[in-house]
């Protein structure tokens, strides 16, 4: 018996040696997925000030520096303008296409998940405020 | 366009603010010498004027500038002067100085312009002194001396070995946020000038200094900023009565600094968010400034307008013609020694957007 647990113990290490477990993560690991937030996050940045995304080379940045005032921890928030609950990327896009003069990103655009990436990161270490306007 | 500013408006704007900011008649002669009249001037600023391409610029901000010089024409009585506080182009093409010069034509009375970086690091400034002069200059009027600064210099090897074209340091200058921009300096030979030129002046004449950069530090990572403010600063404190009022920042600022009153003025183009509203950064914001309301981007031409400004008060008194906000007036608070602003300096009176971000 004891044997056979020795054994089972073994073969569980020996898998556990060349797969990873499902909580189990490394530091290389965690360099790479901030790696990845940051790329986008950079992306993010560059379409920000890029006047690239609307019509009229208006860029965020004019209005938002380091994209402040757009306070992405209180989202999702009633918008009494639109007259009910919007998520960050609904207020994205009305800029694009207002002051940009652009046509709107679907959601899961990569382009609007550089965006949220960005607006989020310059706002980091703010506390989630949601529903605040 | 149903809050024209008409002097009727201005008076009751003076009289409901008078206990801070009216002064008796004989301290305004005496501080005046007696000889002068009371005036008004106009100031309108940072109007950003994009060209898309061609014929074709960017509507939302040419927009601000017309309707700012269309009120400010129905001001009775007139302004005895217009100064206009940099920033009429948004990248320094002729185009834009053009287009933007064009509005300015139609003022009503003598215009002064002030230049700003994103009228200038394309080509210097060359194109703008065709339009507007001199890039630093002084004049009087009615007893007061008043000096147009070109605060937005920067270093020699920022602005000459730096940048493969002028077109690239151009557009490195007009990102607010550019960590690859350079602060703001009135520099030496400007500063020379200055002393020479203030060198002649009784130090009981009122002085009134106009720059497009604030000449104070508030927030480096925005420009919020002139490098050298501290030097100049220093070239005014002999006098009595320092005024300095800047653009730049797109949104309502003042300060006392021993004795020079700082009063800023707004956008015709867009607000910006003030410096705290950034969560990684360091500002230093003068602590007396009750922040504009928070801007609904939803209004077009909210938290953007131009100003009437008066020396009624032997000071500055600015009243801030806001298009979809009451107006503000900071004035002169003779007793505190330092500008407030008439309605909202009390923390009891200050409504919820002034301190919402």
């Amino acid at each position: 018996m004891l044997r056979s647990t020795l054994l089972l113990a073994l073969g569980l290490a020996t898998i556990g040696a060349t797969a990873t477990r499902a909580d189990e993560f490394t530091k290389t690991d965690i360099e790479r997925y901030q790696k990845e937030f940051d790329l986008v996050a950079a992306k993010g940045r560059e379409l920000w000030t890029s006047g690239a995304l609307g019509t009229n080379g208006v860029a965020c940045a004019q209005c938002h520096p380091n994209a402040a005032n757009t306070h992405p921890e209180t989202y999702p928030k009633f918008q009494k303008q639109l007259g009910k609950v919007a998520q960050l990327f609904e207020m994205v896009n009305w800029c694009i296409r207002n002051p940009l003069q652009g046509a709107n990103l679907a959601p899961d655009d990569p382009r609007m998940t550089a965006l949220v990436s960005y607006i989020t990161f310059e706002r980091r270490g703010v506390k989630l405020a949601p529903g605040q306007h | 366009m149903s809050e024209f500013v008409t002097r009727r408006s201005v008076l009751a704007g003076a009289g409901a603010g008078a206990a801070l900011t009216t002064l008796p008649i004989s301290m305004v002669t005496l501080a005046f010498g007696g000889e002068r009249e009371d005036f008004t001037f106009t100031y309108i600023s940072d109007a950003h004027i994009q060209q898309i391409k061609g014929a074709s610029f960017v509507r939302n901000w040419d927009q601000g500038l017309k309707r700012a010089v269309a009120e400010a024409n129905l001001v009775r009585p007139e302004s005895d002067f217009v100064i206009f506080g940099g920033d009429l182009a948004q990248l320094g093409k002729r185009e834009e100085l053009d287009h933007g010069a064009e509005m300015l034509s139609k003022l009503k009375g003598r215009l002064h312009a002030v230049m700003g970086e994103h009228d200038y690091y394309l080509d210097l400034g060359d194109y703008w002194s065709k339009l507007y002069g001199p890039h630093y200059y002084s004049f009087d009027h009615k007893g007061v001396h008043f000096v147009v600064l070109n605060s937005i210099l920067t270093s020699e090897q920022w602005t000459f070995h730096r940048w493969p074209t002028a077109e690239q340091r151009m557009l490195e200058m007009a990102g607010l946020d550019n960590p690859n921009g350079s602060p703001f300096m009135v520099g030496d030979k400007q500063r020379k000038w200055l002393a020479n030129d203030l060198a002649k002046l009784d130090k009981k004449t009122p002085l009134v200094v106009f720059s497009h950069s604030p000449l104070q530090k508030i927030y480096k990572g925005w420009n919020f900023w002139t490098d050298d403010a501290e030097e100049v600063q220093a070239l005014l404190a002999p006098f009595d009565s320092v005024n300095v009022i800047y653009g730049h920042v797109h949104q309502i600022q003042y300060n006392q600094i021993g004795n020079i009153s700082f009063n800023s003025v707004m956008a015709t183009a867009w607000p910006w968010p003030y410096p705290q509203s950034y969560a990684q950064a360091e500002s230093h914001l003068p602590v007396l400034t009750i922040p504009m309301n928070r801007a609904d981007p939803f209004f077009e031409r909210d938290a953007t307008g131009w100003q009437l400004i008066d020396m009624g008060s032997g000071r500055v008194t600015a009243r801030y013609q806001l298009w979809d906000n009451d107006q503000r007036t900071v004035a002169f608070d003779h007793k505190a020694g330092h500008p407030v602003d008439v309605a909202y300096q009390e923390p009891t009176q200050r409504r919820l957007p002034q301190n919402q971000y």
